[in-house]
Order: C-alpha cells, then structure tokens, then sequence
C-alpha cells in the first residue's frame, strides 16, 4: 500500500467513525419527537429551538458526571464491558457498503473492506456484542444486572440463530458472501421480493439482536429497573447506549444492503455522484423510522413468549424457507 | 515469514498478545477472568488466520468459538456465584511432572524448527496457496474440499453431531424432571399456560445443581 492508499483508507475509517460521534445526536432527538408525537405529548422542546440542543445537554451532563461504581464488583471487567459494548458495534461497520464506486483521481470504493466473507464478517461481530452485556451483567454484582444478562445472552444466541438462516437464503440467491458481490446481484431485482419471508426474519431477529421494544427483556424498565446497565453511570452508561444507537443503524444498514438494493435506485438528476449514498441512507433511515415506531407502538413480549417464538415458530419457518431457496437455486442452474 | 513491514508487525502484536493471554487465562484465579482471556485469545489467533490468507477460517473462528462457545462457558458461569467460591491455589499439585515435560516439548520444537530448513512440496497439503488462488478463495476451497472430496465424512461427523446434542438434550431432561419433583408448583403447570414466573423458580433450582 502506497501513501495515498493509507491516506484513503484513514479517512474512510474517520468519516464512518463521525458518523456516529455526529450522527447519533440529531438521532437520539428525532426518536424522542417522534416518541412524543406519538404518544401525544411534546418531547424535548426547552433546550435550543425546540428542543434541538437537547442531546447535546445531555451528552454534556453525561461527561461531567460522577462515574460510580459499585463497591462489590469485578472492576477490571466492570470497566472493560462498555468498551466491549461499542467495539463490535463500530467493527462491523467496515463491510458496509454505502454506495459504488466513484471516480476521484483513482477508483474509490465507498465502503472500508470488502472482504469475500463480508456478511459472515458481520454475523461474527454481532455474537460478540453479547460479552458486552454478559460483562457488565456480571461483573456488577447486582440482581437486576444479572437477570438482565441472563435473559439477554439466551436471547440474542437464540435470535442469532435465525438471522443466520435469513442470511443464509440471501447468500443462495446471491452466490457469494461478500457485500459488494450481494449489492451487485440485485441489480435486477431486490431481494425482498423472492425472499420476503427471510427479510421478515431478518427483521425479527434485528428487533431482538438489538434489545429493542418490544424484545427489550433484557433492560425491561418496569421490572428489571434498566437491567445488565443499571449500575453504570456517567459516560460509561453512555456508551452504552451509543453502542444501541450504532447496532441499529448497523441493522438497519445490512437490511437495506441485503434485502433492498443497497445503494441501488433511480438515479437523481444534479446529485449523480451522490446518488448510491442518498438511496443508501434513505433505505437505512426508513428502517431507523421503523424501530422507533415499533417501541412507540408494541408492548414488551414476555419471556417465555419470545423464546416460543423465536424456536417454535420463527427458526422452523427459516429452515422451510431456506430449503426452498435452494430448491429454487437449484431448479434455475 | 512475512511478506512486508506490515504483515510482520500485525504478527508479532496478534502472537505476543494471544500467548499473554493465554498465560493469563491459565494463572487466573477467577473463572470468568479466565473465560474472558480465552475470548481473547481466540480473536488473536483469527487474527493470524486473516495473515495466512484464510479469512473464513477467521470469521468462523470468531462466530462459533467466540461467539457460541464460549458465550456457553460465561453462561454457566454467570449462574456460580463466585465470590463463594474458595481461592484455589494457582499452581497444580502435578507441576512437578509439568515443568519437565514443558521444557522437553520445547526443546522438541526447537529440534524440529532448526532441523527442517524448508517446507517441502512433499508435505504442503491437498491445499496450497496456489490451488486455493485457483478455486477463488479460501472459502471456495473449503467448500470444495468439504462438499466434493470429504462429502461422506463431512455427513457422518453432522449425523454424530446431531446425535450427541439429542443426547445431551435427553440426560439434561432427566435431571429437570427429577428436581421438578422439589418444586410441585413448577411441575404442574402446563405448557400451555406457562408464567414467568414459572421461570423465575427454575432458576434456584439450576444456580443449585451448579453448586
């Protein structure tokens, strides 16, 4: 690798990074209008015109504020766990593609590898998320933090299960493992469309990987107080909750690539050059949209009822559909 | 061994790291402690399998080992409470047998090390670099060797797999249905009407059996 090669490769890195140091605010402000709208009240509206800088006085509050721990807990794991929390959330974004690629002296590809086993890649960094609430669950020496850890390792290994079958029909249709290769193969047609079912899948699993309502058992507010997190504070709480904000977009970003097109849509007139990254983030806002709406609108599951579904219903439907995927593959070659 | 500066580098950070931690993993008085370095351990050596080109092996490394197995260990882990459990000392009363054995399995490494200058044709594998370029990959290679050349031994290993989970499906079955006896409130109910709360009394009854 030469200099200008290194030089790329660090601002792509930089730029993927600031989208979340950035881009989580005007995030975490747009749910809480939307909650508020939704549920008939204002929501933020003091801070700024309204409400705007609320996220910032909250980060803000947050950075200036006691970091406590608690006195009987494992405080080497204690200390690690938010960092576990963030690390794979932020990992997994390097075989993202947000759009094709472009033209700027050389040939730019807007994603930061494209690694021939992408989406493997992807599927790998989300079953290490679970150390991160596993850790602090434990290490807090705290009922609630354990029960939430409990719940939330069986329910992410088990929902796991089923975004791989989802994934696995993907790769079928698309013949390759790579992102950039699956993007491609939609060129014609959107993988929703023969493969509803397994979007659907993938977007149950997404809901649950992501200890989202109304999968939230793990932090379950009325009941668990905030579970595996609720003896953080300050800027360790803080991380994990950008670590949510960024395994959401991070969901939302594979939805679009594997089931939408992608950067793929119709090109706009003016903005040729931007026109992957727009249908990109579009694709993946619909889906931001989506989640706040679920947790606006779904009450909590119970627990028994979430893991029913999840082996019960959803992981044999996934085998059926998988099955006839590579029936069909089959059939066309 | 390495190609430029920067693989070297990446090498000697992924193998000093793997082997401190596995070093931490033995010496740790904690179980979670050791579980958690055995984590690391296993990222570290994916590592060295993306140096030598086998990104799948890598991957999988991470989602099955990492991700799957040892997430278990941490699992039935959590459910110990460990700061009940007395300090054991680090060192095994068999140590005496160890350390001799250790230094002439490394002596035994640095023969072989200093005595084989080359790797030879001869001793490459079905797979060299050049035939896994040729197959597209090290992904392609694999499904070729797994699904083509070893497809009967491949099948055998699953259907023994799926043996041995049903098995252990079946023993872990019969100790529930044994200590359900204790608990008459949690045998009784039905699956139809299963309440939280039914789980909430299982629990004891594992963090017991654990003990």
């Amino acid at each position: 690798m030469d200099f200008w090669a290194w030089l790329i490769l660090i601002t792509k890195v930089l730029a993927v990074f600031l989208l979340f140091a950035i881009g989580a605010m005007p995030l975490v402000l747009l749910e809480r209008w939307i909650l508020g709208r939704m549920q008939s009240r204002y929501g933020p509206h003091r801070v700024g015109w309204r409400g705007t800088l609320q996220t910032a006085a909250d980060g803000l509050k947050l950075g200036i504020k006691e970091d406590m721990i608690p006195g009987e807990s494992d405080k080497g794991v204690y200390w690690f766990a938010p960092v576990m929390m963030v690390m794979p959330a932020l990992a997994a974004w390097a075989i993202v593609p947000f759009g094709p690629e472009v033209e700027m002296g050389r040939t730019i590809g807007l994603w930061i590898a494209d690694l021939n086993v992408g989406i493997l890649y992807f599927l790998a960094m989300g079953s290490l998320g679970v150390y991160g609430v596993v850790m602090s669950g434990w290490s807090s020496n705290s009922k609630y933090a354990h029960l939430g850890a409990l719940r939330s390792s069986a329910q992410v290994i088990s929902y796991e299960l089923v975004m791989g079958l989802a994934v696995l029909a993907v790769i079928i249709y698309a013949g390759s493992l790579s992102l950039i290769d699956i993007v491609n193969a939609q060129a014609g047609l959107w993988f929703i469309v023969p493969q509803l079912i397994g979007f659907l899948l993938f977007v149950f699993a997404a809901v649950a990987e992501t200890n989202r309502a109304p999968f939230d058992l793990p932090e379950a507010e009325s009941e668990l107080v905030a579970g595996f997190h609720v003896e953080y504070s300050g800027m360790r709480w803080a991380f994990f909750f950008m670590a949510e904000y960024a395994n959401m977009l991070l969901m939302s970003a594979i939805v679009a690539t594997l089931f939408l097109g992608g950067w793929r849509g119709w090109t706009i007139p003016g903005l040729e050059a931007l026109t992957g990254v727009i249908w990109f983030l579009l694709k993946c806002g619909v889906f931001m949209f989506g989640f706040f709406l679920l947790r606006a609108t779904q009450p909590r599951f119970r627990y028994d009822q979430l893991m029913n579904f999840c082996w019960k219903i959803l992981i044999p439907i996934g085998v059926v559909n998988l099955l006839i995927a590579a029936g069909l593959r089959m059939a066309w070659s | 061994m390495a190609d430029n500066l920067e693989t070297t580098v990446a090498f000697w950070y992924l193998a000093i790291a793997a082997v401190g931690a596995g070093g931490l993993m033995l010496v740790a008085r904690n179980p979670v402690h050791s579980a958690i370095s055995l984590v690391i351990v296993i990222f570290h050596v994916a590592g060295l399998f993306v140096i030598l080109g086998a990104g799948f092996l890598a991957v999988a490394q991470i989602a099955i080992y990492a991700g799957a197995i040892v997430v278990l260990f941490l699992f039935t882990l959590m459910m110990l409470d460990m700061r009940r459990l007395p300090e054991e000392r680090v060192t095994h009363r068999q140590i005496w047998l160890g350390i001799p054995l250790g230094i002439l399995l490394a002596i035994e490494g640095v023969v072989v090390s200093v005595g084989t200058p080359e790797i030879s044709e001869s001793i490459k594998g079905t797979f060299p670099p050049a035939t896994v370029s040729e197959l597209g990959g090290s992904t392609q290679a694999l499904a070729v060797a797994l699904f083509n050349d070893f497809t009967l031994p491949f099948l055998g290993a699953s259907v023994l797999l799926t043996a041995a989970t049903i098995g252990a499906i079946v023993l872990a079955r019969r100790v529930e249905a044994h200590e359900q006896a204790d608990f008459p409130q949690a045998a009784s109910g039905s699956p139809a009407n299963e309440t939280a709360a039914e789980a909430d009394t299982a629990e004891p009854a594992l963090e017991e059996s654990a003990r």
